[in-house]
């Protein structure tokens, strides 16, 4: 275990470090002390690596991650795993902002919430979020999954495009073009395959959910659509 | 009654309800549509022809045309960036997408960047092996969308360009028709074949100058501070948008006027939102000077760039560098006169095509049709644009060197005069034979 304290290091140091990891690194564990709320720490990452950042994050932590496996165990600013390619990212606390925001790929477990535009223009990301999340979220999301187990606020999935929204709890409203849809046999393996990638166990089940998803009505422009723009 | 000797009033056609606006009237009835093309502004505005070099005579000495030196070269992000770029002439390729542009035009205005020595500019939709391999230089734009975007070529490009808005559209985002969206430019932007694309206006992650600080701040740690990162902005408050580019921590700014094409937008928002280039280069200028920032954070100025003389113009306005886009199509063979027939069956005609989001381009240059596409040589045309360059370059400096400077750099404002009140006014010079500036001094 390498352990980096940002109270004596600073941040362009760690992430340089971390960045000049080959593919092939023996040094596959990390973590990092005293982050005070910096903001894109551990962004950038393409190396198989695991790095625990004790505490809490500013803006855009774990930013356009590759391959690597990152817990923040404290809260995080905007844009957490913010287009994320690949890996994982683990918010043990809350989220703010745009969490996982035109991520591409990889899994984002947000134990506690998530405020606004959660899983915005989302392109292929998996984010399981613990508890709620906030207004416009998985707006115009392409591509992945956005598991809910609390609620979701206002305009979820507005003009969403082909990504799955599974929500255990109430949606305050969905957006434009966003429709419930059944929970078929597959949607339910789906499900289940991301509860057990997040932690979650079967106590709860996929039952629990509904599914929400495009309604593909303004997939091409239509004038008697204009009022739903 | 014979009336016949009485003199007839002839018909009138009103310069309100003209012809254009009254077929425009009659489309939007029979339609319900706002009419949607590409390209710029085509209404008349103050421009670069509104302006006059005053050359050396008595008081300054001129240059010799082909014996003495006027330097081309500019540098791009030294404020920031460990890696600034170098151009050997101060005219860049704006930022077009794949997806807008078939894969062969892209490829071409690499090629043609490259043999010039200038750097060319990906789009929405992301980069393709095709541009990055013809382009020595490559700036890599960062839209709303992040369509196709992907950190492996944020590492591969020379440049980040993080894209607030456009000239042709400022405030309003992207929107690629249908026909468009063929299996690769579908699969390069995560979505379903076939439908309307629409590019979001505002950037997901954040909000406003604080915020974008912070977002160029993650940007330079992903690239360890390597690349330069230009902002770019439609010409709308030019002064306030350049200030606060500047705080927001750029290392460029690109602001491009109206007379900037688009690939797609309503035809109302290019026509009305936004500024001509002309007014917007000195404010643009008066804020990089009050930050102490004018050849530190470096401007590039686009929109309706055509030849040598708007590009010293710009310069001597106080650009470091002009981005050509319209005018670089043009240059590969769009609106070419040989398609006449094509852009007939179109209902348009040569020089007028501006139906760029339906992807039938005759010159294969706006379309991922394939058999269209196919009719441009990438090496030809890339020939073609470098040709073009390569002119704009000499008109430049053979007009430096009239004014006596040995590099475009050193043309300034008090080698201008303007030939309106208007463009006198916008581009703080005075008034051919007058010592007039409106706005500045009294007449």
């Amino acid at each position: 275990m390498i352990s980096v304290d940002l109270a004596t290091t600073a941040k362009r140091e760690l992430n340089q470090a971390l960045h000049d990891l080959a593919d092939d690194t023996p040094k596959t564990r990390w973590q990092v002390l005293n982050p005070q709320g910096q903001h894109a720490l551990v962004a950038g990452l393409d190396a198989p690596i695991s790095v625990d950042i004790l505490g809490h994050a500013g803006y855009y932590c774990a930013g356009m991650n590759q391959q690597a496996s990152v817990t923040i165990h404290g809260n995080v600013g905007v844009g957490v795993a913010e287009n994320m390619m690949s890996g994982r990212v683990h918010v043990k606390g809350d989220a703010s902002q745009a969490a996982g925001a035109t991520a591409h790929g990889g899994l984002l477990v947000i134990e506690g919430d998530a405020s606004a535009r959660c899983g915005i223009s989302m392109k292929g990301v998996d984010i399981v979020v613990k508890g709620s999340i906030g207004p416009m979220s998985a707006f115009m999301a392409q591509s992945g999954n956005l598991v809910v187990l609390g609620d979701a606020g206002d305009a979820l999935g507005d003009s969403i495009y082909e990504a799955g929204l599974f929500v255990r709890g109430e949606v305050k409203s969905l957006g434009a073009d966003c429709i419930e849809k059944e929970l078929r046999p597959e949607h339910k393996a789906t499900l289940r395959r991301l509860l057990d990638a997040a932690g979650v166990g079967p106590e709860i089940s996929v039952e629990e959910f509904r599914r929400y998803g495009s309604g593909r009505t303004l997939y091409n422009f239509h004038v008697d659509n204009a009022a739903a723009y | 009654m014979d009336i016949s000797h009485i003199p007839q009033t002839l018909p009138r056609f009103s310069a309100t309800f003209d012809p254009h606006t009254l077929a425009e009237i009659r489309r939007a009835a029979a339609t319900g549509i706002y009419d949607i093309r590409g390209g710029g502004t085509k209404r008349h505005l103050p421009h670069f022809d509104d302006l006059l070099f005053l050359g050396a005579s008595m008081s300054r000495y001129p240059l010799e045309g082909y014996r003495e030196k006027c330097a081309t070269d500019v540098w791009l992000g030294t404020r920031f960036a460990k890696k600034p770029i170098h151009l050997k002439i101060p005219i860049t390729i704006a930022g077009m997408s794949f997806g807008s542009l078939s894969a062969q035009a892209k490829e071409a205005l690499g090629r043609g960047a490259t043999l010039a020595g200038t750097s060319t500019t990906t789009g929405d939709g992301g980069m393709t092996p095709e541009e990055r391999g013809q382009s020595q230089v490559l700036v890599y734009q960062y839209l709303p969308s992040r369509y196709g975007m992907n950190p492996d070529d944020i590492r591969k490009a020379d440049a980040i360009e993080i894209v607030i808005g456009q000239g042709a559209k400022p405030g309003g985002g992207g929107m690629l028709l249908g026909q468009k969206i063929s299996d690769r430019v579908a699969e390069m932007r995560t979505l379903p074949k076939g439908i309307d694309q629409r590019s979001a206006c505002r950037h997901p992650d954040w909000t406003g100058p604080d915020d974008l600080e912070i977002k160029i701040g993650e940007l330079r740690e992903i690239t360890d501070w390597e690349k330069p990162i230009y902002i770019k902005v439609g010409a709308t408050r030019p002064y306030y948008d350049v200030a606060l580019a500047v705080k927001s921590g750029a290392d460029v700014v690109v602001l491009d006027g109206m007379q900037g094409g688009t690939a797609a937008t309503q035809e109302v928002f290019i026509e009305h939102v936004g500024i001509p280039i002309l007014a917007a280069i000195r404010p643009a200028v008066q804020a990089l000077q009050d930050l102490g920032m004018h050849r530190k954070v470096q401007l590039i100025v686009s929109g309706g760039i055509r030849n040598g003389a708007d590009v010293a113009k710009a310069l001597a306005l106080g650009a470091d560098a002009v981005s050509i886009g319209t005018a670089a199509l043009v240059a590969l063979g769009d609106n070419n006169p040989a398609f006449e027939e094509d852009y007939h069956k179109l209902g348009t005609t040569t020089g007028a095509y501006d139906d760029w989001h339906e992807g039938k381009d005759p010159a294969g240059i706006t379309t991922q049709d394939p058999v269209l596409a196919a009719r441009l040589d990438p090496v030809e045309a890339g020939r073609r644009l470098a040709n073009y360059l390569a002119v704009l370059t000499l008109e430049a400096q053979t007009i430096a060197r009239a004014c006596g400077k040995s590099h475009l750099h050193n043309l300034e404002p008090e080698d201008l005069v303007a030939l309106t009140i208007e463009a006198a006014a916008m581009a703080r010079v005075p008034l051919a034979g007058t010592s007039w500036v409106p706005g500045t001094t009294s007449f």
